[in-house]
């Protein structure tokens, strides 16, 4: 909505001091200390940035996050595609319960999940101990990692497509079923294409924020000297052995590419919302994603 | 004949699909969580609460407490200030600062802490005029608070925001009509409008705050009884394996950070 023209038109002094104050205050705070990382990265110049950028270590230590990062987003699509259809358009005991679990990471601090996946699945644990006896440790070597990613991330998906579900309403798969598809052709002929853009959107805040994971990679990956690093383990490492400038480098890395798929997804989204809703629908699609955002 | 959502309830897939789904859901989340309480009640309430009174435990746990109420009352005034600003007014540079309120969701943590180190840190000019006026910020207990406002920035805004802009215009005007004046007018009509939206923002700005890790252990030091926040604390004890100490002051925090994110959004629904 276009401001108002009688609050736009008279500009007074007291409002153009507000606009000053809060320019000031966000410079500041966000766009200050953005300018001054980069500063840090570029100033050896552009030789010292590739340099810094192909150290094997780091390349290592990208690679390990790509790794992790398509995992976690492969399955907990799969799962939030999954868990959505089945709390939208299921009614059983206990779903409730389930969807108020579902939220929970929101809630848990990176280093408590961290803490959570060592006691139940660490090698002093009944299960860890036992899985580690044949040959396959968890905690402390790649498998935990990629649960802690899936911890962190998990309602993503469920809750960018649960609410376009319930908005749809299940008539077309009922019409669909009723010609005789079976359950796998109406989820992909009907299902699948309308909350395709929904799936999307999850995907692509589990991929920003797994990238991004750090606390509770830290505790499952232990304190061990030359470990696999993950990038924003990597970050942490060159800052403490203190060599500033590959953290540098990498966060200007991170934070561009975590960046890049925000601005992304906010194009997406606007361009979805101006072709496919109706003007109705699409406010609710838009507080449902802001809600997401948040997260 | 329609299907209905109780006739869908025997098919095979869905009840396959629903107990697939379960599964991963316990893997991942409700048996780790169930590990917990089993933990804590095998070790007794007694040892729980001896490890949550230890000092350090507990300055821990009142320093991430008292930091994320600090940031909560500034966050709230800024993020209001911010979100008026960009609903209301027209300037030059507004796209940019809208797109660039939502940075600190989507750089890791522990950038954004690398981020407050370049600006403030001690070796950067900014954070050697703060310290020669004798107001070090970075490793001290006003970086936390800065590292949360960060963090927290957008909750506000963007709570706040689209209910400012979906407000009718013609309160407002109708206060004006009368005589309001412009104070009157935002205590009186518009503040109310927008305090359940503010509330939600800053329940979840508090909620996030107690957790919060990357960008505070970039900037806090990580001294015990000065910089340690609680989340810090757990890792400590992870890390010197003290499991029980750290399951103690996680409990709390996970007890706390729940209690304000279920009341904010209680509290906002019966509102608006």
């Amino acid at each position: 909505m276009k401001p108002s023209p009688a609050l736009q038109n008279t500009m007074t002094w007291p409002q153009r001091f507000l606009i000053g104050a809060v320019l000031s205050w966000f410079g500041l705070l966000i766009f200050g200390p953005a300018v001054a990382l980069a500063r840090r990265a570029f100033a050896p110049g552009m030789g010292a940035f590739f340099e810094a950028l192909t150290d094997p270590d780091a390349i290592q230590a990208l690679l390990l996050t790509l790794k992790i990062t398509v995992v976690v987003t492969i399955s907990n699509t799969i799962f939030g595609i999954g868990m959505a259809v089945v709390l939208v358009r299921q009614r059983f005991w206990g779903r409730r319960i389930v969807d108020g679990l579902l939220d929970l990471p929101f809630a848990v601090s990176p280093v408590i999940a961290g803490l959570m996946l060592i006691i139940l699945y660490g090698p002093k644990s009944e299960i860890g101990s036992r899985l580690e006896s044949i040959g396959f440790p968890i905690v402390y070597h790649l498998p935990g990692m990629i649960l802690a990613g899936m911890f962190v991330t998990l309602p993503l998906v469920v809750r960018s497509v649960a609410p376009i579900l319930e908005e749809i309403g299940s008539d077309q798969e009922d019409v669909a079923s009723t010609l005789g598809a079976d359950w796998w052709t109406t989820f992909r002929r009907i299902t699948l294409p309308t909350i395709r853009w929904g799936v999307a959107y999850g995907a692509a805040l589990v991929v920003a924020r797994s990238l991004g994971e750090f606390g509770a990679l830290l505790v499952v990956s232990g304190n061990i000297i030359g470990r696999t690093q993950t990038a924003t383990l990597y970050v942490h490492d060159q800052i403490e052995s203190f060599d500033p400038h590959g953290a540098y480098v990498m966060s200007i890395v991170l934070a561009t590419v975590s960046f890049c798929i925000l601005v992304g997804l906010e194009t997406v989204q606007n361009r979805v919302r101006q072709r496919e809703y109706a003007a109705e629908t699409n406010e609710d699609d838009q507080g449902a994603v802001r809600q997401m955002r948040r997260h | 004949m329609s299907s209905t959502v109780a006739e869908r309830r025997t098919s095979l897939s869905g009840k396959l699909l629903r107990w697939s789904c379960l599964l991963y859901l316990g893997i991942v989340l409700v048996f780790p969580l169930g590990g917990v309480v089993v933990k804590a009640v095998s070790a007794g309430p007694s040892k729980i609460w001896a490890e949550v009174t230890n000092p350090f435990a507990w300055h821990a746990i009142m320093l991430s407490l008292g930091t994320a109420v600090v940031m909560v009352l500034i966050s709230v005034f800024t993020g209001t200030a911010t979100a008026w600003v960009l609903a209301r007014y027209e300037f030059p540079g507004k796209g940019l600062v809208n797109a660039l309120v939502d940075l600190p969701f989507a750089v890791p943590t522990i950038v954004t802490g690398l981020m407050l180190v370049a600006l403030f840190g001690p070796t950067s000019t900014l954070g050697v005029v703060l310290s020669g006026f004798g107001t070090p910020v970075i490793y001290e207990q006003s970086g936390i608070v800065l590292a949360l406002l960060f963090v927290c920035f957008p909750f506000v805004v963007r709570s706040v925001q689209p209910v400012l802009e979906n407000l009718d215009p013609a309160e407002e005007e109708a206060a004006a009509t009368m005589g309001a004046s412009r104070w009157m007018i935002f205590r009186r009509v518009t503040l109310p409008a927008l305090f359940p939206s503010i509330v939600s923002g800053a329940g979840l700005s508090f909620s996030r705050a107690l957790g919060e890790f990357g960008s505070v252990v970039m900037v806090a030091g990580n001294r015990p009884m000065s910089t340690k926040t609680a989340p810090l604390y757990v890792y400590g004890e992870v890390e010197g394996f003290n499991m029980e100490g750290a399951l103690a002051v996680s409990l709390v925090l996970l007890t706390c950070s729940l209690l304000s994110m279920i009341a904010a959004s209680k509290w906002a629904e019966r509102q608006g």
